[in-house]
């Protein structure tokens, strides 16, 4: 089954890629859409802006990986995943994943998962622009988290 | 090899990538790690704590014990904070 994956600097269409998966199909009964968005602050903070650096060929890699392993795990008719790089304004898209399947249960969860996994093994860092100076942002234990529960689930990720 | 560094390794290395070519006895990429921090005083603050450091060989994730022979590159990076 076919996938998407791009790793870009400029913006995204969220909807468009959604048409883009389902026009004239009459397979797909369910689609769920992700989008991770800039947030105009960090633990209480003002922010000017994200910069995202990435791996770029093991990132576009690591994706790849983890949509085979959705597809193995749940049945999906189409997978898009965008994710962006550089300087990110605050309310501006990072991140889009879409699935598609025939039933919301596989669309749903596989979506999870491929966030989850986007949140802990592809090669990309955020570094915070702020009043005063930047930091990198620290990976969260939650995230971690999150993403080991689909491998207790037997996964092989 | 060619080594790679990435967000604050990077940053605390000042450098973005160089080839290096380790001594005998440096067989994994936690040996990796342990000689590099000896090569100075950014190199020392990047590894401070080995056990933080992401590593990959030729852009697949691995662990400590993994061993770099054969290994084209080499990448040395934070926990990810992507998505």
């Amino acid at each position: 089954m076919a996938a998407t994956i791009s790793l870009q600097a400029g913006p995204f269409d969220a909807g468009a890629e959604v048409t883009k998966l389902t026009r004239g199909r009459t397979d797909i009964g369910a689609v769920v859409t992700f989008t991770g968005i800039c947030r105009g602050d960090e633990n209480g903070a003002p922010i000017a802006a994200l910069t995202l650096e990435h791996y770029p060929v093991m990132a576009e890699g690591e994706i790849a990986r983890h949509v085979e392993e959705a597809q193995r795990r749940w049945s999906l008719l189409g997978t898009t995943i965008i994710h962006r790089y550089g300087r990110i304004a605050p309310g501006e898209d990072i991140v889009l994943v879409v699935t598609a399947s025939s039933h919301r249960h596989d669309a749903f969860a596989s979506a999870e998962f491929l966030m989850d996994y986007l949140k802990t093994r592809a090669p990309f860092w955020k570094h915070i622009e702020q009043a005063g100076g930047g930091t990198w942002v620290a990976a969260k234990s939650t995230d971690d988290a999150a993403a080991d529960r689909w491998a207790q689930q037997g996964g092989t990720s | 090899m060619k080594l790679l560094y990435f967000a604050w390794v990077r940053e605390r290395i000042g450098k973005t990538e160089e080839d290096i070519d380790p001594p005998e006895g440096v067989a994994t990429v936690g040996d990796l790690i342990g000689w590099l921090a000896g090569r100075g005083e950014e190199y020392a603050h990047a590894f401070e704590n080995p056990k933080i450091i992401r590593a990959a060989i030729d852009r697949a994730h691995v662990k400590a014990d993994a061993a770099i022979g054969g290994a084209r590159e080499v990448a040395f990076f934070p926990p990810m904070t992507g998505g």
